[in-house]
């Protein structure tokens, strides 16, 4: 799988997916140590190059990098040439020049991650894309759902929100339809990307119809700068048209769990009540996520390094 | 004055109803004779060559005068030669803006030094292309310009659009129009449609053209103004086109190679030579246009060559600049893709490259008659290689064609009886 790095879900198969979960296993284990450290890729050196703000996804590679002993480098844009002028060619070339084994890249703009792969010749993890994709959320996120419900055929899962700048949503289309899951897209019209129901997903704009018998609720952020591009009326109309309270809760299957990629935004997108709900698995998705991106750390770069568990 | 003679070529030119194996005598820049068994001072056989009237590439961007690091009139003009082109139209927006006498008269000056084709301006219809208020059109015109044109940037307000039809009626030129509404087209990176949706991109609706055309026929409509519609590039605004013309309107349209060519998974490649404006359609979209070409919808094949550094081109895919570097593509591609595929047939690409760039710009070409001047496009319709950007002479490398084959290009470009060998 991943020839070299990771781009997007769209050019995996299932069983690079299915190799992942299974990877993160015993990751999460080793996760759950007294002492959570791997030496496997002492010696490797991991350039998180953030170009655009994040505080989980970087945070849980980090996390991630040096529970498995490499070296460090955190870039950030604010205090970068790239503030200067400097192009995302020179400026990779530069680091390049230093040596790093891997880049994690997080940038406003679709495909860089290609770009970067391009210049460094070492293996890039997509950390998001713009709106294009965010491959390991969508890998952590069937993780979860897979730790909860133990199979992925026959699941009826709900994404809701604002799919049309939602990378997380693209991507978790491309993952979960992989592996058999009936997806349900549910937002304003305008906020649905076009033709998206060729990718054999479902879109209705009614949540109660999106909700009804779902095995998972994922809601997605609601960018709050959006309003301002008149996307949709006011922030109020969304909240009474697509909120996840306990009555819309309610529709879905008994055992239904309740997803959020965060950061969340409270009282929009989901109620505080449904946000830590018993069967909210939110604060569950950010641990699985270190555990996800230790796999692919592992897929990418530790394989005959040295055992896992040494 | 000696007397070249062109021996035993296929001589093509539909607009004369020729197409047949005759020499041609050019003497003193001009055709003095075709016929057969023809003598003269020195002979070039040119067995097995096409002799048509010479090719005008009707929509270019030179960007001389401002952006010369892009390309320069002079590498624009070589390049264009290259091309087998014996005349270019070059539109204004080079900076400052081609909306006044001086920038065109230096333009056409740039051209006299580099001397290897002949070249039309096209003058900007709205001072700094800012669609606000019409440009001095009289003295563009008066200046050298063939049309006018804000291209590169659609004029959305309908009040200025209509002035300007018919403010322009009063000149000989066609209004080149960009029809692209802008609100609609705003922070557009591609088409919009599944591709767009699933890389994440903001897309630019067809809707963005077709309003547009639409709008704009209405306004021919009602000024009798003529207009040309530059790059189209959906199914719809071709249907439009083609309904106005059955009405008899003065409306003309061109095609790209690019947008014949190419759909909208080309971007998926996050290549940012597959960025154009119009962006790369659908193939619905392309078998629209090649019916337009067959069906005489779209009169032109121009290559909107829009020529970027490397440096401008090599970055993230939404901060680089719309474009490509067609001028040297276009025929070989043209005659591999759409000829030898048989969209159209030899004689009637002649006429989009041609015949009716020439007619649409009033221009003294598309001809191959005695008594005119002498130029011609040559083709060897069995040449074969690649695309190979390396060897570009526009400055310009910013191609989605490399490492296309191709079988047939110009080989000789024949400007004023002067005879240029393409290598």
């Amino acid at each position: 799988m991943m020839e070299k790095g990771l781009h997007d879900i769209e050019n995996l198969t299932r069983e690079d997916l299915e190799l992942v979960l299974q990877t993160s296993d015993t990751f999460l284990e080793i996760c759950t140590r007294k002492v959570k450290k791997i030496p496997t890729l002492r010696g490797k050196t991991i350039c998180l190059f953030f170009i655009e703000p994040s505080t989980r996804t970087r945070i849980s590679f980090e996390i991630a990098a040096k529970r498995m002993s490499a070296d460090v480098i955190n870039f950030t844009a604010s205090t970068s040439s790239l503030q200067k002028g400097e192009s995302l060619t020179d400026t990779v070339k530069t680091i390049m020049a230093m040596g790093v084994d891997l880049f994690v890249l997080r940038h406003s703009a679709p495909g860089s991650s290609r770009k970067v792969e391009q210049v460094a010749g070492v293996p890039v993890i997509n950390g998001g894309d713009g709106p294009h994709a965010h491959p390991t959320q969508a890998m952590l996120d069937l993780y979860t759902i897979y730790r909860h419900k133990k199979k992925f055929q026959d699941l009826k899962v709900a994404i809701i929100g604002d799919i049309f700048h939602s990378r997380v949503a693209r991507s978790n289309i491309f993952s979960l339809t992989k592996m058999g899951v009936d997806v349900t897209l549910c937002g304003p019209p305008t906020l649905i990307p076009k033709e998206i129901e060729k990718l054999g997903v479902r879109v209705t704009y009614s949540v109660e119809d999106a909700c009804r018998n779902a095995d998972v609720i994922m809601c997605l952020r609601m960018q709050l700068e959006r309003q301002q591009s008149g996307l949709f009326p006011s922030m109020r109309e969304y909240i009474q048209l697509f909120r996840i309270d306990d009555r819309r809760f309610a529709l879905a299957k008994d055992d239904a769990i309740i997803m959020h990629p965060g950061p969340m935004n409270r009282g929009i997108e989901i109620t505080p009540e449904i946000a830590y709900h018993p069967r909210s698995v939110i604060e569950e998705q950010v641990t699985n996520g270190v555990a996800v991106r230790m796999a692919l750390f592992y897929l990418l770069l530790g394989r005959g390094n040295e055992e896992i568990t040494d | 004055m000696k007397k070249l003679l062109i021996k035993n070529a296929r001589v093509l030119s539909p607009e004369d109803g020729i197409d047949e194996i005759l020499d041609i005598v050019i003497r003193d820049r001009k055709i003095e004779k075709i016929g057969k068994r023809l003598t003269g001072d020195e002979t070039m056989d040119m067995a097995g060559l096409v002799v048509c009237p010479g090719f005008i590439d009707m929509h270019v961007h030179l960007r001389e005068p401002g952006y010369e690091e892009k390309e320069t009139v002079y590498t624009g003009t070589k390049a264009g030669l290259r091309g087998g082109f014996i005349a270019l139209a070059c539109m204004a927006n080079t900076k400052p803006v081609a909306d006044n006498r001086a920038t065109l008269e230096f333009i056409l000056n740039q051209n006299q030094k580099a001397g290897f084709l002949k070249l039309y301006p096209i003058g900007a219809v709205t001072k700094g292309q800012k669609g606000e208020e019409l440009a001095e059109i009289a003295d563009i015109y008066a200046a050298g310009a063939v049309a006018i044109s804000d291209d590169g940037k659609g004029i959305n307000s309908c009040a200025i659009m209509r002035r300007a039809l018919e403010y322009n009626k009063m000149f000989h030129g066609p209004l080149i129009v960009h029809a692209e509404e802008q609100t609609l087209a705003k922070d557009g990176m591609m088409n919009e449609g599944l591709v767009a949706s699933l890389l994440g991109f903001h897309g630019i609706p067809r809707e963005a053209e077709d309003v547009i055309v639409a709008r704009d026929l209405e306004l021919i409509a009602s000024t009798d103004s003529s207009v040309h519609f530059a790059h189209v590039s959906t199914l719809r605004s071709t249907a439009l086109i083609r309904e106005a013309k059955k009405k008899g309107l003065p409306v003309s349209a061109e095609v790209t190679p690019h947008h014949l060519l190419l759909t909208d998974t080309a971007v998926k490649s996050f290549d940012t030579n597959t960025k154009v404006n119009p962006p790369l359609r659908t193939l619905n979209d392309i078998e629209a246009l090649c019916e337009g070409l067959r069906d005489g919808t779209i009169d032109a094949i121009a290559s909107d060559h829009a020529p970027h550094t490397f440096e401008d081109k090599d970055c993230e895919y939404s901060f680089a600049p719309f474009g490509i570097s067609g001028v040297e593509t276009s025929v070989p591609l043209m005659l591999t893709y759409i000829v030898k595929k048989g969209v159209l047939t030899l004689g009637d690409f002649v006429r989009k490259v041609s015949v009716n760039p020439a007619k649409i710009l009033h221009l003294p070409l598309g001809t191959i008659r005695e008594g005119t001047e002498a130029n011609l496009t040559v083709l060897d319709l069995e040449a074969s290689g690649e695309v190979d950007p390396e060897i570009f002479l526009s400055k310009g490398r910013n191609t989605p064609f490399k490492g296309w084959k191709y079988t047939g290009r110009a080989v000789y470009a024949i400007v004023d009886g002067r005879v240029n060998k393409i290598g």
